[in-house]
């Protein structure tokens, strides 16, 4: 079964978003919102991965051979002024979307599979990430025409 | 004669329930004069907190010499607070700026207006050309005049087409129109201060009434001295005079520890709904989020809370309890819960307890989201903060495209990518150099921002071109490069709006000092210079003095909930001030809204589609339509998350900066006048009594208090706080000590945090550590009349003054509130269902 593979992808970049949104935050300490924001959200992610770790055990033992480039690349380091604020926005914006539309992969099997435990997961786990995606495009619609046009 | 520096509240006039307030006219006068003095009565209303009290100014030989509260005036009823009578005119003629100055070698000289206006607008226009509008921010008041913030909001979302505007008012009550965005879909207070009348139960949310809007809470005095009292209920760190009133009437007071409320509030909804406290035909009828609510309180036992806010669990029972169980209830709330963490959330939950009892509407059931300056409503209203004017939707095309009609010009023109810039945006963007153009008017940045030494090195930036507006010469004016010399109240002509929605004018009793002008003059002046022109080559601005300002605002306010079509300057002359909406067919105002339950949440006329109040997320236009609301209001529910900063080894008191009564904003005005200078002359620290003596710390000691960004150095005061809890006034700067050690403004300690939806700053809960460096020789400064009193009054002399008050009580019947309108004026009735 092929779920076990995809809930691994999801487990992983969950991880790899909160290690994100942790860079992000402390690598704009000078945005008080997005640090703080970016804060908040990492440690719900943290939480959705927590939640998540019994179901992944629970359909570890029927892993496949996982296909190529199923993994998500995080964020090593941040950019700095205006402009690489708003890259390192996207960027997080990129990591939430692959998350997003993972959950609703797994959300799919897991109705296919009957799983109550999982589809509940899943469906706290869909709302947390449209709240992230929310935020993100919130803050980017906000910090694009001042750092496209006027910042120097 | 009265001494109103020792009696702040004045003689009481008790009543009973539904009786109506009776009248108490207090005048002062300056020293030897008599009324048979004075030359002329000039109608006004106080700018000196936000309670908006209807006067009479008092003129002789061309001075302002006195003032006296109008008997016919539904805010105030002829009283006045020590403020507004002592502090209201002394400044006239003290310090003003009286010419213009210029930056000429790194010193500001004087200069003529030409001069002046010439190198303004030879920077604006050399940065548009270069830049375009993004290089303008525009900071400005909650102190000056409607028809001021409306030429500004023109000038700056029209003319320039910049985004970057916003008011100090994002210090002061942000979250109060935030919250009122979030729940009831627009801005515009739902209840009214005649709900004191009416009301069993008050409680009051951060918010120390008996200081920062004294007439009311005199009005609230005359309730619990007469008859079938209210029971007052308290949630304040410190012991303030509210806080007594709440024990003392079988009420509560809780303390939670600053950055809790939203733990705290989530602990009361869930208490209502656990006792089924819940009004659940209202409920289904009028509101939407119910069960999201309900499941986001669960939780917050009141066990659980106590843990987090460090309160008696079974205080907090009994709240929710009084809340639960009164027939009536009226809630107010202020910077206790604005100012501090997750603002807007905690606000929201005191609207979501009266809208599970169905409390609102009705007499006596209010939610007053209170304000902390006098025009703050205005600023809000027409647009020069970080609103669109007429509580317009800056994501609903059709909006944008009703201002872009009303004013002429290419919908485009007008910003509405994304919100207004919110205060603290601005100055970061000051800070990174893409704002290079900052006109700062009627406000003290240098004083009232958080995190001082970060403000002082932003205006000192050499690429950062500054304009500063004012009638003295501030803290901020000393880093300007241009200074405009003001006229002030009294000295000018308009109207301004109080926090229950009522409009007062503002008439002009004397002359300016020097070549000082009016706001309103000056912005036309750099409109005029500009040469701004709508879509037809016409002057964009289209008026030249208040009440023309005032008529056009009246167009742009036609339709929306803030409508002033039915209010005009001959109206507004010689009764009462009136409460907007005021159309056509509600000439006299309305005293209440929504008392059918029916909230202008409508996709079509909501201010705002909403926010994630955890992180200010905003709803989309789609999702916000998908809800349906159809005039139904929203039960929003947030977690309690921990605040930015928390105390710590290192920095182990909670640091909550606050107001005292006998001064206001940065004392400029107050800090002038002989009484109450003397009533609190200097800056102190409160400590609690444990606190102070874990320290080794006694009365008048001196103390610094340290944060991760500054410090302040004071006297202390053993006082009557939580321990754990540090309170400093923030009314206190420098333009009054001659030297420049920065360790004066609470300002020094505070943060730049701001909460994710009002994006109000967090002035109340900044890390700090106390120290003793050195013994008093006397105790602190600080007022015994307040939530300041010392723990132990011994050798503590009781603040007063002199008997120079007369109060006149009851010389005429009290002024008839005025109407209720069934339906609020402009709200969308959903199509009834059949």
């Amino acid at each position: 079964m092929h779920l076990a593979t995809y809930l691994g992808l999801l487990h992983t970049s969950l991880t790899t978003l909160a290690d994100a949104f942790r860079e992000v935050g402390r690598g704009h300490g000078e945005e008080p919102d997005v640090r703080h924001t970016c804060q908040v959200l990492a440690a719900r992610v943290d939480r959705q991965a927590e939640a998540l770790a019994p179901v992944v055990e629970r359909y570890g033992e029927h892993r496949e051979e996982e296909p190529e480039r199923l993994h998500a690349t995080g964020l090593d380091t941040t950019r700095g002024g205006p402009v690489g604020l708003l890259r390192d926005l996207q960027d997080l914006y990129t990591l939430a979307s692959l998350t997003d539309i993972t959950w609703t992969v797994v959300g799919q099997a897991a109705q296919g599979l009957r799983d109550r435990d999982l589809i509940a997961v899943v469906a706290s786990g869909e709302q947390d990430t449209a709240r992230q995606l929310t935020w993100l495009r919130t803050r980017i619609k906000q910090a694009a025409p001042q750092a496209l046009i006027a910042a120097r | 004669m009265a001494d109103r520096i020792a009696d702040i509240w004045g003689a009481r006039t008790p009543h009973a329930k539904d009786a109506p307030w009776p009248v108490r006219v207090d005048l002062h006068l300056d020293r030897g004069l008599a009324e048979s003095d004075v030359d002329r009565w000039v109608q006004s209303a106080c700018v000196l907190c936000s309670n908006g009290c209807g006067c009479d100014i008092a003129v002789r030989d061309g001075r302002v010499v006195g003032v006296r509260g109008r008997a016919s005036d539904v805010v105030n009823h002829g009283r006045l607070g020590p403020k507004g009578l002592y502090g209201s005119w002394q400044w006239n003629g003290s310090d003003r700026l009286t010419r213009p100055l210029v930056r000429r070698g790194g010193v500001l000289v004087e200069a003529d207006w030409d001069t002046a206006m010439d190198l303004v607008v030879r920077r604006s226009r050399e940065l548009l050309d270069e830049v375009g509008p993004l290089s303008h921010g525009f900071y400005t008041s909650g102190q000056l005049f409607l028809e001021e913030y409306y030429t500004l909001g023109v000038i700056g979302k029209a003319g320039l087409g910049t985004p970057h505007m916003d008011g100090n008012t994002r210090l002061c009550t942000a979250t109060a129109a935030a919250a009122l965005k979030e729940s009831f879909g627009s801005d515009g207070q739902p209840g009214s201060y005649s709900d004191v009348e009416s009301c069993d139960a008050i409680f009051l949310f951060g918010h120390n009434m008996a200081e920062t809007q004294t007439v009311l809470w005199a009005r609230v005095l005359d309730r619990l001295h007469g008859p079938d009292r209210p029971v007052v209920v308290a949630v304040d760190p410190r012991r303030t005079k509210v806080a007594e009133a709440a024990v003392e009437s079988g009420g509560v007071h809780l303390a939670p520890l600053p950055g809790t409320n939203q733990a705290l509030m989530n602990g009361l909804v869930r208490e209502l709904i656990a006792h089924d406290w819940v009004d659940h035909g209202y409920v289904a009828a009028h509101t939407l989020g119910y069960d999201d609510l309900a499941a986001t309180v669960e939780p917050y036992t009141p066990e659980h809370v106590a843990g987090i806010c460090r309160v008696d669990p079974d205080e907090l029972r009994r709240a929710a309890r009084i809340f639960g169980t009164s027939g009536r209830v009226l809630s107010t709330v202020l910077q206790g819960f604005y100012q501090s963490h997750q603002a807007t959330a905690a606000s929201c939950q005191v609207n979501n307890l009266h809208l599970l009892r169905g409390l609102i509407g009705r007499p006596g059931c209010g939610v007053l989201q209170m304000n902390g300056q006098p025009t703050a409503q205005n600023t809000r209203e027409a647009g020069a903060n970080g609103d669109l004017p007429g509580f317009r939707n800056w994501d609903n095309p059709e909006h944008v495209r009703e201002l872009a009609e009303l004013w002429n010009v290419d919908p485009l023109t007008i910003p509405h990518w994304a919100p207004p810039t919110h205060a603290m945006q601005l100055w970061r963007y000051a800070e990174q150099g893409s704002i290079r153009f900052l006109w700062i008017s009627a406000t003290n940045p240098a004083v009232s921002l958080p995190e001082l030494p970060r403000i002082r090195d932003v205006l000192a930036k050499d690429d950062l071109f500054v304009v500063v507006q004012d009638g003295f010469r501030t803290e901020t004016a000393e880093h300007a490069d241009v200074v405009l010399p003001a006229a002030l109240w009294g000295e000018k002509q308009g109207t301004f709006t109080n926090v229950n929605r009522t409009v007062h004018l503002s008439e002009k009793a004397v002359e300016p000092p020097g070549e000082a002008r009016s706001d309103l003059d000056i912005f036309l002046d750099y409109a005029r210079r500009m040469d701004f022109r709508d879509r037809d080559g016409q002057p964009l601005v289209t008026w030249s003095d208040p009440e023309g300002a005032f008529e056009a605002w009246k167009e742009c306010s036609r339709g929306r909930l803030c409508d002033y079509t039915g209010l005009s300057y001959d109206k507004l002359r010689g009764g009462s001030g009136i409460p907007w909406p005021c159309d056509d067919e509600h000439p006299e105002g309305s005293d209440r809204l929504y008392a059918d339950g029916v909230f202008p949440t409508h996709p079509d006329v909501c201010e705002d589609y909403g926010h994630d109040l955890l992180t200010g997320g905003t709803t989309s236009p789609e999702r916000y339509k998908a809800q349906r609301p159809d005039g139904r209001a929203f039960l929003k529910a947030a977690e309690y998350a921990p605040p930015p900063e928390q105390p710590d080894e290192e920095y182990p008191f909670v640091c909550t900066t606050g107001r005292t009564v006998y001064h206001f904003h940065t004392r400029t005005k107050t800090g002038r006048s002989r009484q109450l200078r003397r009533a609190a002359p200097e800056p102190w620290v409160e400590l609690s009594a444990r606190d102070a003596a874990a320290l080794g710390v006694t009365e008048g000691d001196l103390v610094r208090v340290e944060s991760r960004r500054g410090r302040v150095e004071a006297p202390a005061r053993v006082g009557r706080g939580r321990d754990g809890v540090v309170f400093v006034p923030f009314h206190y700067g420098y333009w009054d000590t001659g030297g420049d050690r920065h360790a004066r403004a609470a300002n020094e300690l505070t943060a730049t945090e701001w909460d994710p939806v009002s994006k109000q700053p967090l002035f109340k809960i900044a890390a700090v550590r106390v120290t003793r460096i050195g013994g008093g020789t006397r105790p602190a400064p600080a007022p015994t009349t307040t939530a300041s009193a010392p723990h132990d009054p011994a050798g503590v002399p009781a603040t007063a003054g002199e008997d120079d008050v007369r109060e006149d009580v009851a010389p005429t019947g009290p002024p008839t509130p005025p109407p209720v309108p069934d339906r609020t004026p402009t709200v969308p009735h959903p199509a009834s269902k059949g």
